[in-house]
C-alpha cells in the first residue's frame, strides 16, 4: 500500500502527512507538482499551504500543475484522492468536487481545534468513523467559508456527499459551531462516487496525543482499511 | 500592444464578507446613505496584438477569465480593450 503527496511550490503541510502516514505504518512518498508518473500510488494527498502563494485565488494555478492532469486520470480511474485544506482548495478549483471557498466571515485567518460531527460514515475515508461521531481537528485557513449554489447543495446532501460538519463539542450542528461562515456548516465532502474526498480541518496535525488530539488517525486508518479489503 | 482590464466581481447573491466589512465601516464614519459594497479585482492585461477590434482578442479574453482569472461557481467577470 503506498501513499503519494503531492508537493506544489508553497505547500507546507507536505511533511505533516508524510509523517503522519509513516506513524500509521504505510508506504510513502512525495510527488513533486511538475510529474504527471503516479503509477503504483493507492493514494494521493494534496496536502495544505499556500500553492504559488494563494495569488489569484486559492487553488486556482496550482490546478493547473502537470500533476494534476495525473491526478484526474488517476481520480477517472476510481483512485482515491485526499485533499487536506488547500489540497482541498485545489479540487474545488480543479472541478473534482463542487463548490467553492470564500474568505472566512470574520475576515480572519483562523488556526484552532474545531469539532466535525461525521455526516456520513460509508465512504473510504470514515468507513471506521461512526455517523454521529465528533471528531476533534484543528483548521487553518483564511478561505474556508464553504459556498455552492441551492442546487449544488441540494445534490451534496441527496447524494450523501457531505462528509464532516462543524459542530459544537456535543454535535449539534448550529452557528456557535461554525467557525468560518461555511454553507450547511460544511466542513468536507466527497465526489459522487466517493473516491474523492475534501477537507478544511487537518486530520494529520491531529495523529498522536502529543498534538492535542488523536482523531485525525481515523481518516487514514480508514483509508488504509479501504485499500486492504479493495 | 493592447492594454485590457478584466474585471472580476463576486457573483449576485454570494455572501462578500469584504463588501459587508466595508459597508459597516463607512456607515460607523457616518455615511448613512451606504447600502452596499462589493469588492472584486482588477486585473490589467498587456497583450501582444496588433489588431485591437479583432475579435480574437476577445474571444481570447473571455476564455482566458473563464479558465484561469475568474471562478464561474462564485464570480462574474467583464472586461475594457483599452485603446
Amino acid at each position: 500500500m503506498k501513499f503519494g503527496v503531492v508537493v506544489f511550490p508553497g505547500s507546507n503541510c507536505e511533511q505533516d502527512c508524510y509523517h503522519a502516514i509513516k506513524v500509521l505504518g504505510a508506504d510513502v512518498s512525495y510527488i513533486w507538482h511538475r510529474s504527471e508518473d503516479i503509477d503504483g500510488f493507492d493514494c494521493v494527498i494534496l496536502p495544505g499551504g499556500f500553492s504559488y502563494g494563494d495569488y489569484l485565488r486559492t487553488g486556482a494555478i496550482a490546478r493547473f500543475s502537470p500533476v494534476m492532469r495525473a491526478v484526474k486520470k488517476f481520480a477517472a480511474g476510481g483512485g482515491l484522492v485526499l485533499g487536506i485544506c488547500n489540497g482541498f482548495q485545489v479540487l474545488l478549483e480543479a472541478g473534482l468536487l463542487p463548490g467553492a471557498m470564500l474568505p472566512n466571515t470574520s475576515l480572519k485567518f483562523i488556526c484552532r481545534q474545531v469539532n466535525l460531527r461525521v455526516e456520513n460514515d460509508q465512504t473510504p475515508f470514515t468507513s471506521l468513523t461512526r455517523k454521529g461521531q465528533v471528531l476533534a481537528m484543528p483548521i487553518a485557513h483564511y478561505e474556508g467559508n464553504y459556498f455552492a449554489d441551492e442546487e449544488t447543495l441540494k445534490a451534496l446532501e441527496q447524494n450523501n456527499q457531505v462528509v464532516l460538519k462543524y459542530s459544537t463539542p456535543s454535535g449539534e450542528i448550529t452557528s456557535a459551531g461554525n467557525p468560518n461562515g461555511s454553507l450547511k456548516n460544511i466542513a468536507g465532502i466527497v465526489s459522487k462516487d466517493g473516491n474523492i474526498f475534501g477537507l478544511m480541518p487537518h486530520p494529520e496535525r491531529a495523529v498522536e496525543s502529543i498534538l492535542g488530539s488523536t482523531d485525525g488517525q481515523i481518516i487514514f486508518r480508514s483509508l488504509m482499511e479501504s485499500l486492504v479489503k479493495s | 500592444m493592447v492594454k485590457v482590464k478584466v474585471y472580476v466581481t463576486l457573483k449576485e447573491g454570494v455572501l462578500d464578507p469584504k463588501g459587508v466589512t466595508i459597508t459597516q465601516s463607512l456607515q460607523a464614519l457616518g455615511y448613512k446613505n451606504v447600502k452596499g459594497a462589493k469588492v472584486g479585482k482588477i486585473i490589467e492585461l498587456d497583450l501582444n496584438s496588433s489588431d485591437k477590434t479583432a475579435k480574437g482578442v476577445e474571444t481570447q479574453i473571455k476564455e482566458m477569465s473563464e479558465r484561469l482569472l475568474a471562478n464561474p461557481v462564485i464570480e462574474d467577470f467583464d472586461f475594457k480593450v483599452e485603446e
